[in-house]
């Protein structure tokens, strides 16, 4: 009885997260890392898979190569719901833990980011938020303990742009036309704005901003206003529900969904398989990597997954969030390998792991051995860039699947550095902070 | 002068699907004097109930959509049952006679019981729903307006779902011998007792109705979104509707829900730019408040006189 089973199934669930939470018994001689997820609330559909490939990784270092270098990972997640309250207080509840605290904080929300950019400095422990939070806190002068890897939302800004251009043959062709931003009505929704509103000026286009309440299951005014305003591209900053939502009522309104472009947040597969055969079209950005699966694939598989010890479906270890958790944890554990060649090999300290971070460089090679070649390109994270590249690719869901159908773009620094500069230096000013200087810095 | 009444049907439908969240909430307080806070977590259970069920009949079993549909609907209603039998038996029979306020954070309980059971049994995907509504956009008035007016399809069949529930409803609360029954529990639950009416019983089966409303919400609201946790939350759209039309009146859930859909919609379109747009979460509430100023029961709730 498949209902039984899925009875026995939750219960199994239930065991494992069981199983994950006393994995937390603190022992000498091992790496802490913390786990802040939302598994439970509206937010789940997404925040599971990506919390899945985060703990399927690391339980996969630890099978294989008992951890890294030789120190084994102590894992801990803690739901925070994708609520800002719950996310300070997991935070306050996991930054000591282990033998020399947590090593590194990744929220994947961009309202705990920002509560946590204030706490971080005094406890000395990095934050990696890979593909979100604030887009100026790449400027590691000033915001020394924030690492948005892999791409900003101001980077993501940028490449919609030089897609939609590419689209329409050029740059010049923006002008006059209109370009409307969908977005949840939070810190992460508001986020690309200044940068769209710099692009608009510098191009030409008309651009339009509505805002959709959270959690955006209803969207009818905002899109009936889509419909009357009839803008020439929708861009999409949603999460969770909202995405599904804002991909239906195009449909309903008879809104191209491949003039629709989301960010990278708003391109997996809940947000698409919603809304059936209504999301054939819609595009998204990639923070990089595509669905599907890829060498490191085999290794989770061979020591995670067929020993019973995830918590993920065998058919989704291939999705889209799934695999940028995979990445996540990669570059904290990478990170964390890095500041062990010049600490050694012991338990880091999160001031340990802020160094590694800071000076991640991952070749072609690397991640080739790593097992993510064709997922992320080579990256390099310096003092004063601590987003470490700023490359995005498109895809398309066909209905069934995400196809990728472009080549990678790259954040256009003309426009972002300066806005970056501007903003993180009164950032500085308003919180009283001296910027370092990277050229001092080992 | 199209766009403003595109907006206005919009809205009105948009508020149709609010009632049916309301309704449920409307029945339970009607007939026992408890705001059931879990409502919207019934509507969660209900359709995850619905959709996985559905599910494995279709792909498992390989039913025929005719056969596996109303299979599923008949276990999301068995369900629905269970769910019901459970909250009088564990909760509600404990605390007869207590003060509305403890049933009340007793239904708080509930509901958190229900969303985290649901989940760990049915699972917390999204999962798209079915039913065979159609859910394209049609163009009415065409000759009249540039582009027409917009009107989708679910949003009609929605409608059309909630005024069968509504005139059902009404049917089974006046004509029926377990509707007065009902009623009468919900005036004096000792008072009812003393008459010989069995208070577990009518508990039962007034969660049961309320559970099969939630069915129907949760079914057109699953087709609408896709079955997914953000349901439960469908109960915080329901409240300025509650407030507006009436904690006890089941045609005040309709028209407040009219009222509240209608409103909304036309705030958040014709204000909302002027006012850096995401007003219409709040201004449901603003508008809910105003009805309040001058009619504190509600537009069609009960007049309370307590002699002091």
């Amino acid at each position: 009885m498949k209902i039984a089973k899925m009875v026995v199934t939750g219960a199994a669930a239930l065991a494992a997260g069981m199983a994950i939470a006393a994995s937390s018994a603190q022992a000498q001689g091992e790496q802490f890392i913390p786990g802040l997820v939302y598994r439970t609330g509206a937010y789940a559909p997404n925040g599971i898979p990506f919390a899945d490939g985060v703990a399927d990784y690391i339980n996969m270092l630890n099978a294989r190569d008992g951890g890294i270098n030789g120190v084994k990972i102590l894992f801990e997640e803690c739901e925070t719901g994708y609520a800002t309250d719950r996310g300070v207080e997991c935070y306050e509840r996991l930054k000591a833990k282990g033998p020399t605290g947590a090593a590194y904080f990744s929220p994947l929300s961009t309202g705990i980011t920002f509560a946590l950019t204030e706490k971080a400095p005094g406890d000395k422990i990095p934050l990696i938020t890979m593909g979100y939070g604030r887009a100026d806190s790449r400027d590691g002068q000033v915001f020394t303990w924030n690492f948005p890897l892999l791409g900003t939302y101001w980077t993501a800004a940028s490449v919609a742009i030089q897609h939609i251009a590419k689209e329409w043959g050029g740059f010049d062709k923006l002008k006059g036309k209109k370009i409307a931003l969908v977005y949840h009505d939070s810190p992460y929704g508001k986020e690309p704005i200044a940068a769209l509103e710099i692009m608009s000026k510098k191009y030409g286009f008309e651009f339009l901003p509505i805002p959709v309440p959270a959690p955006g299951s209803e969207q009818k005014s905002q899109w009936l206003q889509i419909r009357q305003q009839r803008p020439d591209y929708v861009l999409l900053w949603g999460w969770g529900v909202m995405n599904s939502a804002s991909v239906t009522e195009a449909g309903n309104v008879n809104y191209p969904r491949d003039k629709m472009l989301g960010v990278w947040w708003s391109g997996a597969e809940p947000d698409v398989v919603p809304a059936g055969e209504k999301g054939a079209g819609y595009k998204a950005l990639m923070l990089q990597h595509p669905a599907g699966k890829f060498g490191i694939h085999g290794e989770i598989d061979k020591h995670v997954i067929s020993k019973g010890k995830s918590l993920a479906k065998a058919d989704d270890t291939g999705q889209v969030l799934y695999n940028r958790g995979l990445i996540n944890s990669m570059l904290g554990t990478e990170s964390i390998r890095t500041a062990m060649a010049k600490f050694g090999n012991k338990p880091m300290t999160g001031e340990q792991v802020r160094w590694g971070i800071e000076h991640l460089d991952l070749s072609a090679a690397r991640i080739k051995e790593l097992g993510f070649e064709g997922m992320i390109q080579p990256l390099k994270v310096t003092c004063a860039d601590h987003e470490g590249t700023r490359l995005s690719r498109v895809h398309q869901w066909d209905g069934k699947k995400w196809n990728v159908i472009s080549d990678y773009y790259t954040g256009d620094d003309s426009v972002l550095a300066p806005l970056v500069k501007d903003v993180a230096a009164k950032y500085a000013a308003e919180k009283k902070i001296t910027p370092r200087d990277c050229s001092k810095e080992s | 002068m199209g766009f403003f009444i595109e907006v206005l049907i919009g809205g009105l439908l948009a508020g149709v699907l609010y009632s049916l969240v309301a309704l449920g909430f409307v029945l339970i307080f009607k007939a026992s004097g408890v705001f059931n806070f879990a409502q919207g977590a019934m509507v969660l259970a209900a359709a995850l109930a619905l959709v996985r069920a559905l599910e494995v009949m279709q792909v498992q079993w390989h039913w025929p959509f005719g056969l596996a549909l109303p299979a599923a609907f008949a276990f999301a209603a068995a369900v629905m049952a269970l769910i019901a039998w459970a909250a009088e038996r564990l909760v509600l029979r404990k605390l007869v006679n207590q003060e509305g306020i403890i049933l009340f954070m007793a239904t708080i309980g509930v509901t958190f019981f229900i969303e985290g059971l649901a989940q760990t049994v049915f699972g917390a995907d999204v999962y798209p729903l079915n039913i065979g509504l159609p859910k394209e956009p049609i163009f009415l008035l065409e000759s009249l307006f540039e582009g027409g007016v917009l009107v989708n399809e679910l949003d009609i069949w929605a409608a059309v779902i909630a005024g069968l529930l509504v005139a059902g409803l009404a049917v089974f609360f006046q004509r029926t011998r377990i509707g007065r029954a009902l009623r009468a529990v919900a005036d004096d639950h000792a008072a009812a007792q003393s008459v010989g009416i069995a208070l577990n019983q009518i508990w039962f089966i007034v969660w049961l109705v309320a559970g099969l409303v939630a069915l129907a919400a949760g079914a057109v609201w699953g087709s609408k979104l896709g079955v997914q946790f953000s349901l439960t939350l469908l109960a915080l759209k329901a409240l300025p509707v509650l407030i507006l039309g009436g904690f006890t009146s089941v045609p005040g859930a309709i028209v407040g829900g009219l009222i509240i859909g209608a409103g909304e919609k036309l705030a958040e379109v014709f204000l909302g730019p002027s006012m850096g747009g995401g007003i219409e979460i709040w201004f449901a509430y603003v508008v809910a408040l105003l009805f309040l100023l001058v009619r504190p029961q509600g537009l069609f709730g009960e007049r309370i006189i307590e002699r002091v």
